[in-house]
């Protein structure tokens, strides 16, 4: 037993290694791309390497544990839930490196007032926030935490469903943004999925702590 | 099936019916059993369903087998054995003293946890229990025999060696002949106190296919300590610790999400 309660531990390390890394990637590509900072957005491209190797090693662990302990209850449900944040990681990685892709391929800085007026920064900073949440939920086991992001996930979505209309006002008033508004208005859509996807995980920790099914059901709270 | 002399099969005969339309096979309240001053079974109450198998899972020592050898009485022989409570299996107590106990073996058969042919042919291993019932008709045991082993998932590796002794066979088949054995006898409870515990994995395989397919009309109930083979074949699932009941539930809940710490600390193999 001693060796399985390890292997389930360094599947849990694992797991929180790859939630750090793949927050710092979507936080130094954001950071990238409000700067203008290509080696900062090179350096993203370059780490999603390792996003993948890590990916693979959690995603064979899981399959190792399953086949070797044959786990039930709580540690079947550990390892469902670390295969599945595990998904859930590496599509954020991959928004990361998609942002960043953007930066590298046109230098171009983005006009403030389109940064504004699409409430990025908001989104930016709820992005953190809910990164927050989900860390501590994933870390200390805290299903209060996880619960936190339903709600916060809707500031997300509100501002991608009134972006388009703001982008068409502004192409409007200035076609020569287009491109950049363009650019912007499909990272502010990458933005609204990473919030989904912190969403999914915030499922499978409640899932792992209470046993308890909650996607698909309106009421998260 | 008579369990009571006679007279009374009649008022049985009822019973079986009205317990079979509530869905309970066996009737177990308040059962404790001492042997000597230890109490092995702490008063426990359940009830098992017909057409179903039913897994006693547990430490060693905490009762279960003491338990699973209440329904066909095969503790009665032991020094020191009391019991107290109620079993009643289709509705009859089985612990009246108006019972046979031979005929409660009829419809309650067993198998062990090491395969214990007679030393005899094949043939009259699976006969043996049909002639004690009184069965001479050379067609009608050749039938039953034949019926038998194929309800165990044998008659085709014997077929063409019925004489051969039972004792030749592996340990895979010897413990299948058992349980055309008791088949053949025609009970409608199996009882198995860890009936694959000896044997490689292919012949588990086999009999856990078997026992799959013998719910259909059999009650069946194993006692493992394989809980990956409880939540394999069972339909439900005991936790026994120390003489009591912990949890009783559907398996798939009871190894998914177990209501009482203790079962799940169990199960997953941090309990002690």
């Amino acid at each position: 037993m001693e060796n399985a309660n390890h292997q389930k531990e360094l599947l849990n390390q694992a797991g929180l290694e790859m939630m750090s890394l793949c927050i710092s990637q979507l936080e130094k590509a954001t950071e990238a791309y409000l700067n203008n900072d290509v080696d900062l957005a090179e350096e993203v491209i370059y780490t999603e390497a390792h996003v993948n190797a890590l990916d693979i090693y959690i995603e064979k662990n899981c399959e190792r544990y399953m086949a070797l302990y044959t786990p039930v209850a709580t540690d079947l449900r550990f390892v469902i839930a670390i295969l599945k944040i595990n998904i859930d990681l590496e599509r954020i990685g991959d928004h990361a490196y998609g942002i960043s892709k953007y930066v590298v391929e046109d230098e171009t800085k983005t006009p403030e007032h389109l940064i504004k007026v699409l409430q990025f920064e908001k989104m930016h900073a709820t992005i953190r926030d809910m990164f927050e949440d989900i860390m501590d939920a994933f870390e200390n086991e805290n299903v209060k935490s996880a619960r936190k992001v339903f709600k916060k996930d809707k500031i997300l979505d509100a501002i991608n469903s009134e972006a388009f209309s703001v982008i068409e006002a502004e192409i409007k008033k200035d076609t020569g943004i287009i491109g950049k508004a363009l650019q912007l208005s499909s990272i502010i859509k990458k933005y609204e999925r990473v919030g989904d996807l912190i969403k999914n995980i915030a499922e499978e920790i409640i899932f792992y702590k209470k046993a308890e099914l909650i996607k698909h059901k309106g009421n998260k709270k | 099936m008579e369990l009571v002399a006679e007279k009374n099969t009649k008022n049985f005969t009822m019973n079986k019916e009205s317990e079979q339309e509530s869905k309970t096979k066996i009737s177990i309240k308040n059962a404790r059993v001492w042997y000597g001053d230890f109490e092995a079974v702490k008063g426990i109450s359940m009830d098992i369903k017909p057409n179903s198998v039913t897994a006693f899972i547990g430490p060693s020592g905490c009762g279960k087998s003491t338990f699973l050898r209440l329904f066909n009485r095969m503790n009665d022989y032991i020094d020191g054995f009391r019991m107290e409570g109620k079993i009643k299996i289709d509705g009859t107590n089985i612990y009246n003293k108006k019972i046979h106990v031979e005929e409660l073996r009829k419809e309650v058969g067993m198998v062990f946890q090491k395969p214990n042919p007679f030393p005899k042919s094949i043939y009259e291993n699976v006969a043996y229990g049909l002639k004690i019932q009184g069965i001479s008709d050379k067609k009608v045991l050749d039938s039953r025999v034949e019926k038998a082993l194929r309800q165990a998932d044998l008659w085709e590796e014997v077929k063409d060696d019925l004489k051969k002794s039972a004792l030749a066979l592996s340990g895979g088949q010897q413990q299948r002949l058992c349980i055309a054995r008791t088949l053949a006898v025609e009970p409608s409870i199996i009882l198995m106190d860890e009936p694959t515990s000896a044997l490689d994995p292919i012949s588990t395989a086999k009999i856990e296919n078997l026992i799959f397919g013998l719910k259909e009309k059999y009650t069946i109930i194993i006692v493992t300590h394989n809980m990956q083979q409880a939540s394999r074949i069972s339909d439900y699932t005991a936790f026994f610790y120390i003489g009591e009941l912990v949890e009783y539930s559907k398996t798939k809940t009871l190894f998914t999400k177990p209501e009482k710490k203790r079962t799940e600390n169990y199960i997953t193999g941090r309990f002690g």
